[in-house]
């Protein structure tokens, strides 16, 4: 089961080179990877978060999701039945040279993260006349 | 015992599970066949009301309907895939997608009529006042 693709949030399975000092769960987001004709568009479930708290690093080929949740208790509630627990979100991506760095895009609506990672000029799929000898 | 006749085209139970899986689309796990519960809910309550919280991540909340028949909250909706453009493709999809509807067993009765939702940042909150006269 673990290793399933799930609607389920998943658990982290570790976080390299990382020490958390936060207490609390972790979650990798589930995450759709598309791929245009100019740019790698990246889909990440985070529901619950507030879009300040997503921090999106870039470090030399390794690019960085995170977002610590601050959750409440509902207030004068107790919890009768539960499927889903909430906690941070945390995923790692490598990205190869053919993205423009300096003109990524994030946006966040309805708990959904999305990236846009644009090709460099270089790495864009050119169409290559064959010319007739 | 296997039934006769003209009841070989009738199962009443076979049809219902079929409907089911209609429903529950959404939690097949690209062929895997493993059936998945969405959204995931968490139930609060105290002696006024419940509060049912879901997430449902990348929905819009007109996508989301809530209904109240008899002691449940029905729950359902349809989660829209990412449409490919042409020259598009997926290198990695996790994220499901599909119709969902889940029916939530109450605690108690409710006031149907001062029922309250927000949806924000992809979470569902769903307040539900105990029925008076309970």
């Amino acid at each position: 089961m673990a290793e399933a693709k799930s609607l389920q949030k998943k658990e982290a399975d570790s976080l390299e080179k990382t020490e958390r000092t936060r207490s609390g769960k972790v979650f990798t987001p589930a995450t759709d990877i598309i791929e245009t004709g100019s740019a790698i568009i990246v889909l990440a479930d985070m529901p619950g978060v507030d879009e300040k708290s997503i921090d999106i690093t870039l470090e030399d080929n390794q690019l960085t999701i995170q977002s610590n949740v601050e959750f409440e208790k509902p207030k004068d509630y107790h919890l009768l039945y539960s499927e889903y627990d909430v906690g941070d979100y945390y995923r790692s991506f490598s990205l190869s040279d053919a993205i423009d760095r300096d003109k990524i895009e994030a946006t966040y609506k309805n708990g959904l993260l999305r990236l846009t990672l644009p090709k460099a000029e270089k790495a864009k799929a050119r169409q290559i006349a064959v010319k007739a000898e | 015992m296997y039934w006769t006749g003209f009841f070989n085209d009738f199962e009443p139970w076979e049809e219902m599970t079929r409907l089911q899986e209609e429903v529950n689309r959404l939690f097949d796990d690209y062929g895997l066949g493993r059936r998945r519960t969405f959204p995931e809910v968490n139930i609060w309550t105290n002696e006024d009301s419940a509060l049912i919280t879901a997430e449902m991540p990348g929905l819009d909340s007109k996508d989301i309907n809530l209904s109240i028949q008899e002691q449940s909250l029905i729950l359902e909706g349809e989660r829209k895939p990412h449409e490919l453009k042409e020259g598009e493709r997926f290198h990695r999809r996790e994220r499901g997608f599909g119709e969902f509807k889940r029916v939530i067993q109450l605690p108690f009765p409710v006031n149907a009529d001062k029922i309250e939702a927000h949806f924000k940042n992809g979470v569902l909150s769903v307040t539900l006042p105990r029925a008076e006269e309970d």
